[in-house]
């Protein structure tokens, strides 16, 4: 419906290059894309990545597991608790280990606090992207209170390095629940007061609507994961499809779209939000009726012991000195992992020969895939779609390039 | 000309002038309050009580800062273009009648620079030439966002001077004259034989289409894409620093503050206000009151531009055309013929 009405004589072949990057405001981080333009139309785009390529794979075979938490952090910066935590049980189904499950549900409330931190700043910036500001204040003032739930959690807030391998570092206190508790409290209406902002109103509607549709098969063609695939009507979420964390015992509905355009990726995400506070208020029922003070699983040879164990008990002394020179025993063999990220399915595909390092590790960056599609999605766009289109993908540049 | 015309003239344009420069500055502080207002935060406060010295620490840096003209620019038409748009943002308001008469003794001063009987043709020539400003600071600094963001507002402001002329047609109709003196006084009051004297109440679609298309002549949201800041980098003010960045800012603020100046005069009544005639008060002290309720009239329109600003997202280009030429276009005609037949059937009555 929404087709852009300005044609312009593309025979005459007068058409410039624009280089939309690697510092231009809207790409939210550095890569580039190089477009030929016909006036404001777009042609054909070649994007160019890897401004900021850390060798984070490479990396990881030269350290042990638990040192590459704070590399995953890295990678979608907005929702780092998720890549922490699909870390994490990466290692443990390599290395077998069953998580309680009070363990599981901190798991959940941390995942999907952070889920709705990634969203939010997408959403906010998709309105920054079509002009308006305020809303995306409304909600980065909620980010401040997620983040403040991380610090008390861990004590970081951006890059987080949230919990360990086998439990978290430490249980979450009082004020931690009670910060949890205000939060979902608080941001319903925050949530609605932005919607009231966009989703009906008559600008925004025709800046998205139609814009950058994409059918399901083109999609699933191109690995599409995350709320973008479900915008296009697929009903594919990691939570629901392959319950990881004890998601099974949750109530929560897979919300999708139909024409997968931007103004259905919104949607989708702002429903999403909706849904991650129902997961949260489950997970804290639950946790409720979960025995106290359990946040790690018994496995002394993989979970660092308290530090007055190492003083005072050989056993705990020799486990300490194991695990952080990373000798701990591990089955040679190969593991994928996946969890939902904020922009789709996030895997961890590690092989292990034995050794105190990974033989190979694979990031599945949903950023990364989903990426592809976007130069050949952008020709015969004006650029102010492309422009959204961009940040309705929800690229993000350090998961990019990772 | 006797002398004492020249210095009361040179006062009142220097007085004018004054006070355009100082409401554009402060309305930059206003905006920057207003934006913090509504997302919830508290907006600039460190300079000075309330921020009141904010603008004043913002010329500052402007005039300091280090003046970089691009070397493939064309450094003449560089410079000339914020010089220009400067220049045309501040001579609007010449022909605003700013209040009443006031009797000094036996001198009568008229509140108004130049009371000319085509001010609102003057009012429009002014601006059609405000976007040549814009036009060569695009071309001239050999970018191409610099130049996507002056040829968008090339097209814009074209198209949506032509709506904005067409629904002053339906209002000339009614008030029969061009000069904006004259239209301010016939909205003497509030109420006037039987229904308001305010042209507003009169034309209200006039109003609507002049309003949107002010928004579109100032460039402002959801008309700002000739700097639309996500897509055109900065539009067409990329690649100016300094102070010749803060003329092209410093004019948008001038031009808001005239049209609001503008739209007040010609649909709100100017500087008239309710029950003037009948609060027995001086002349002089009516013409003060007056020149104080059109004051407030611009502020509340130049808030209204910011509201706006702040609260909805911006067009597409093709969008901002469609709306200038199948919409507004349109219904700027149709409102002439409702006028007219209005005019002629009331004549007949």
């Amino acid at each position: 419906m929404n087709e852009p009405t300005i044609t312009h004589a593309l025979d005459r072949k007068e058409t410039t290059t624009l280089n939309l990057g690697p510092t231009h405001p809207s790409t939210h981080g550095v890569f580039q894309n190089v477009l030929e333009m016909d006036g404001e139309r777009i042609i054909s785009g070649v994007s160019t990545i890897g401004y900021i390529h850390r060798a984070f794979e490479k990396i990881a075979e030269h350290r042990p597991y638990y040192q590459i938490t704070p590399l995953t952090d890295r990678m979608n910066y907005c929702s780092s608790p998720i890549n922490n935590m699909g870390w994490h049980m990466t290692v443990e189904k390599l290395l077998g280990i069953q998580t309680p499950k009070r363990v599981d549900y901190m798991r959940v409330i941390v995942m999907e606090l952070a889920r709705i931190s990634d969203h939010l700043v997408c959403n906010g910036i998709l309105g920054v992207d079509t002009g308006a500001y305020s809303g995306f204040l409304y909600l980065m003032e909620q980010r401040e209170h997620i983040y403040e739930i991380y610090e008390e959690i861990c004590g970081a807030r951006l890059t987080t390095n949230i919990g360990r391998i086998g439990g978290f570092e430490r249980d979450f206190n009082d004020i931690a629940f009670a910060k949890i508790k205000k939060f979902i409290k608080n941001y319903v209406p925050v949530l609605k007061e932005f919607e009231v902002l966009f989703t009906r109103s008559r600008i925004f509607m025709d800046r998205t609507v139609g814009v950058a549709a994409v059918d399901a098969q083109t999609a699933l063609d191109y690995s599409w994961t995350g709320p973008i695939l479900r915008a296009c009507g697929v009903d594919y979420d990691v939570r629901a499809n392959e319950p990881y964390s004890s998601y099974e015992d949750f109530d929560f509905d897979v919300p999708v779209g139909e024409t997968g355009d931007v103004y259905d990726r919104y949607m989708v995400r702002n429903e999403e939000m909706y849904q991650s506070i129902r997961i949260i208020e489950q997970a804290l029922e639950k946790i409720e009726k979960e025995p106290k003070g359990i946040f790690h699983a018994d496995v002394p040879d993989i979970y660092l012991p308290p530090k007055e164990e190492v003083y005072n008990n050989m056993e705990a002394l020799i486990y300490h000195f194991k695990i952080v020179m990373g000798e701990i025993d591990s089955p040679k063999t190969e593991v994928y992992h996946c969890v939902e990220g904020g922009n789709g399915e996030l895997g961890f595909y590690l092989v292990n020969d034995g050794g105190r390092t990974p033989y190979r590790l694979h990031f599945r960056r949903p950023s990364f895939i989903n990426y592809q599609m976007y130069a050949p999605m952008s020709s015969g766009m004006l650029l102010s779609d492309a422009i959204i289109n961009l940040s309705s993908l929800n690229v993000i540049a350090g998961e990019l390039d990772a | 000309m006797e002398l004492t015309f020249v210095i009361e003239k040179v006062v009142l344009v220097s007085v004018i002038f004054l006070i355009t420069l100082g409401i554009a500055a402060y309305s930059t502080l206003a905006e920057r309050k207003i934006a913090g207002y509504i997302q919830g935060r508290v907006g600039p406060h460190r300079a000075g009580p309330f921020g009141v010295f904010q603008p004043l620490a913002d010329g500052g840096k402007m005039f300091f800062k280090e003046e970089i003209i691009p070397s493939q620019s064309n450094p003449f038409l560089f410079i000339a273009a914020p010089c220009l748009a400067l220049l045309t943002a501040s001579i609007g308001s010449a022909v605003i009648p700013w209040g009443q008469d006031v009797t000094i003794g036996d001198r009568v001063i008229q509140l108004q620079v130049a009371n000319i009987n085509v001010g609102i043709l003057y009012i429009f020539g002014v601006v059609s030439l405000g976007v040549y400003g814009i036009m060569i600071a695009g071309w001239s600094s050999n970018n191409k966002y610099s130049l996507m963001g002056s040829v968008r507002a090339a097209s814009q402001n074209i198209s949506y001077e032509i709506a904005m002329g067409l629904s002053l047609i339906a209002l000339l109709m009614v008030t029969q004259t061009l000069s904006l003196r004259e239209i301010a006084e016939q909205q003497n009051g509030f109420w006037q034989n039987g229904w308001f004297s305010w042209n507003f109440f009169c034309q209200p679609i006039g109003f609507l289409i002049f309003l949107v298309c002010s928004f579109a002549e100032c460039n402002r949201t959801p008309f700002d894409l000739p700097e639309s800041e996500n897509e055109l980098v900065a539009g067409y003010h990329t690649e100016y620093s300094g102070f010749k960045l803060g003329a092209f800012l410093f004019s948008e603020y001038i031009n808001m503050f005239v049209s609001s100046a503008v739209m007040s005069t010609l649909y709100f009544g100017g500087y008239n206000f309710p029950f003037m005639n009948d609060l027995g008060l001086s002349a002089n002290i009516i013409a003060v009151l007056g020149v104080l309720f059109l004051f407030a009239k611009i502020f509340f329109f130049i808030f209204f531009f910011m509201w706006i600003r702040w609260t909805v997202p911006r067009f597409r280009y093709d969008q901002l055309m469609n709306l200038g030429w199948k919409v507004l276009i349109p219904l700027s005609i149709a409102n002439i013929v409702v006028t007219g037949i209005w005019i002629t059937v009331k004549d007949l009555l």
